[in-house]
């Protein structure tokens, strides 16, 4: 039947299968062999501090001054380091409020990423176990959302959310993405996949339908849980179109809309701007280090970028 | 015990209308609690807004989402002569034409290189996937300041420097159209790790016997192999990469916003379709009449991609 984007061929972490290099154990290569093993490792050297490049510059950037941003010479380093960046880019004396823009964003991504969970959670859980008899169409209505696609949809949800009266504010910026079809799909192939006997045992032992769910499902499916909050804070606190949409006002504008608006501003402080979008990016960051191998295994399981 | 039964005994055949609605051991009252909130979120953030955009998309709707003046299929007759559009939908095959050849190319080939590798395999896997964690807003504020800009402090530029040629403002002009190199690489960069994680899955699901075999038979390992196992047995990863790459392509909007736009004006060239739909639906204008009309359009063409490939791979499969 409909399948999503990707052919999800195979429930998640079949990662674990066995490496499909047939290694040589031999200890001499052939010389045609040693040349490949060469360019391969070079091109990954080289990609590699391609790859890691704008990471540096913004580093770089936010403890320069000006003229060694924009100045006609490339400077490696910063001569003296400009630390003062990072309190002056949050500092209330700014045109553009950073610091309201960086707590709208923690705020509107921590209440997204969980609420988008527990609804998704809850409604694969139950479209997948509780025996209804329009579970099947339902899923079906649910699934034929994910042919929508959602940037497509800002105006549609922009009428919406004009006309409850929710321009500015952050339940407008919050509330209209916490449906995502595409988790509540996610969670019923996975909870599909759960052992029944497991189950079963927690409902003998007295459990209802919310306490099986509850300590016997959610405890055992930990991993998972940790990959789609993980996908969905990343696509939350990174989200540009809508909270640009929505954020007609300043004091609703997120860090994204916030850096936006002074890099396409006129009187523009770069070492401020880079200070500001080190921090923005900074814990995303760190976090999808911590997080890889489940963010790796969640996409690898839609193979969307939601 | 002298309290009221709540529960009557069950009855021989049906039960009572309450009974009947909640099912054997109120599993249709579970149902609800379970899979409910988010039915209703769905119908209100979703269903709701896009029949409603269609009932606009057939009145004119200028500043308002409570039109009275219907004027029928016109909204979509404006959006598809519009030279505008069409003009966007032609930025869309020029990016597409671009990053999506590109980015499967070096998606596969980083996957086919970082599976392959004995040194710090982790490493270079997280290296082309941490990007994936950036926001365009971001990376268009470095693309445009420090890698891209007019002068020799740009790296683009320093990098000409270092050959003697004359700088040049890839921004700022349109002949020859060098912001394109601009946006496609800045997409590559951030998107390419992503479908790399998505390759490096599917080869990993290739069974080794298939290569053992192959060794046997004397196939040649390199683009022999490549060419007669890897690549095949990647069929279904390429199809989805193909179609995920189109469909963002298409949505591309961020990068296109941040990198072209310059004092909250957007030049009249390189307006990729969602840009266009802004200014249209949220412009001075607020035309939320043709907004929805090519809302409405946008959504079929997208559609139609992912039929197409949900077709394409189930004829292959049978």
């Amino acid at each position: 039947m409909s399948t999503p984007v990707l052919g999800a061929e195979r429930p998640v972490s079949s990662s674990s299968a066995a490496p499909t290099v047939v290694r040589r154990t031999g200890i001499q290569r052939p010389p045609i062999e040693r040349f490949g093993v060469a360019v391969r490792t070079a091109f990954l050297v080289v990609g590699a501090l391609l790859f890691l490049m704008p990471f540096y510059l913004l580093i770089r950037n936010a403890l320069a001054n000006r003229r060694e941003i924009v100045g006609l010479k490339f400077t490696w380093w910063p001569a003296e380091l400009q630390w003062t960046n990072f309190a002056e880019a949050f500092s209330s004396a700014n045109d553009v409020p950073m610091g309201r823009a960086m707590v709208n964003s923690v705020i509107v991504s921590v209440t997204q990423t969980v609420l988008t969970v527990v609804l998704a959670a809850m409604a694969g859980y139950g479209l997948a176990r509780i025996p209804f008899r329009y579970s099947k169409l339902i899923s079906g209505t649910v699934l034929a959302t994910l042919l929508i696609p959602s940037a497509v949809t800002f105006v549609p949800t922009f009428v919406m959310v004009s006309s409850l009266g929710w321009v500015s504010s952050l339940r407008g910026l919050i509330i209209p993405g916490l449906f995502s079809a595409l988790a509540v799909f996610l969670f019923r192939q996975q909870f599909s996949d759960f052992p029944k006997d497991l189950e079963e045992a927690g409902r003998i032992d007295g459990l209802g339908w919310f306490g099986v769910f509850w300590r016997v499902v959610v405890p055992n499916t930990g991993a998972f849980f940790a990959a789609v909050g993980a996908i969905t804070f990343l696509g939350s606190w990174n989200s540009f179109l809508w909270p640009l949409v929505i954020g007609q006002d300043p004091s609703s504008w997120t860090i994204q809309v916030a850096l936006s608006a002074f890099t396409t501003s006129q009187t523009v402080d770069y070492s401020q701007l880079f200070a500001a979008a080190v921090i923005a990016v900074l814990p995303v960051l760190v976090l999808f280090l911590a997080l890889q191998r489940f963010i790796r295994q969640g996409y690898e399981s839609t193979g969307s970028t939601g | 015990m002298s309290a009221p039964t709540v529960v009557a005994p069950r009855p021989a055949r049906r039960g009572t209308l309450k009974q009947r609605l909640l099912g054997p051991q109120n599993r249709n009252l579970w149902f609800w609690v379970f899979v409910g909130p988010f039915l209703v979120g769905l119908a209100i953030f979703v269903y709701v807004p896009i029949l409603w955009s269609l009932y606009l998309s057939f009145f004119d709707a200028r500043n308002t989402v409570t039109p009275t003046d219907f004027v029928g299929l016109d909204n979509y007759k404006f959006m598809l002569t519009d030279p505008a559009f069409l003009s966007s939908m032609g930025t869309f095959l020029v990016f597409a034409i671009f990053i999506v050849p590109v980015t499967f190319a070096f998606g596969l080939g980083l996957a086919l290189a970082v599976n392959r590798t004995r040194w710090f395999q982790a490493f270079f896997r997280s290296a082309f996937f941490l990007p994936a964690a950036c926001s365009y807003v971001v990376a268009a504020l470095i693309w445009k300041m420090s890698i891209f800009n007019g002068f020799r402090s740009g790296v683009a530029n320093g990098l000409l420097g270092v050959f003697d040629i004359d700088s040049v403002k890839w921004l700022s002009v349109t002949t020859p159209p060098w912001y394109w190199l601009v946006l496609v690489t800045l997409r590559l960069w951030l998107q390419v790790g992503f479908y790399m994680i998505l390759f490096l899955a599917g080869l990993q699901r290739i069974p080794p016997i298939l290569y053992e075999a192959a060794s046997i038979d004397g196939a040649k390992p390199g683009w022999q192999t490549f060419r007669y196992i890897t690549f095949p047995q990647l069929r279904a990863t390429s199809v989805a990469v193909l179609v995920l790459l189109l469909i963002n392509a298409f949505q591309a909007f961020d990068e296109f916003y941040n990198i072209l736009s310059n004092f909250g004006t957007y030049p009249p060239y390189a307006r990729p379709p969602l840009v266009y739909l802004y200014y249209v639906a949220l412009g001075s204008q607020q035309d939320l009449g043709r907004g929805s009309a090519g809302a409405i359009i946008l959504a079929i063409l997208i559609g139609l991609i992912i039929v197409l490939q949900a077709r394409f791979t189930r004829e292959k499969k049978s």
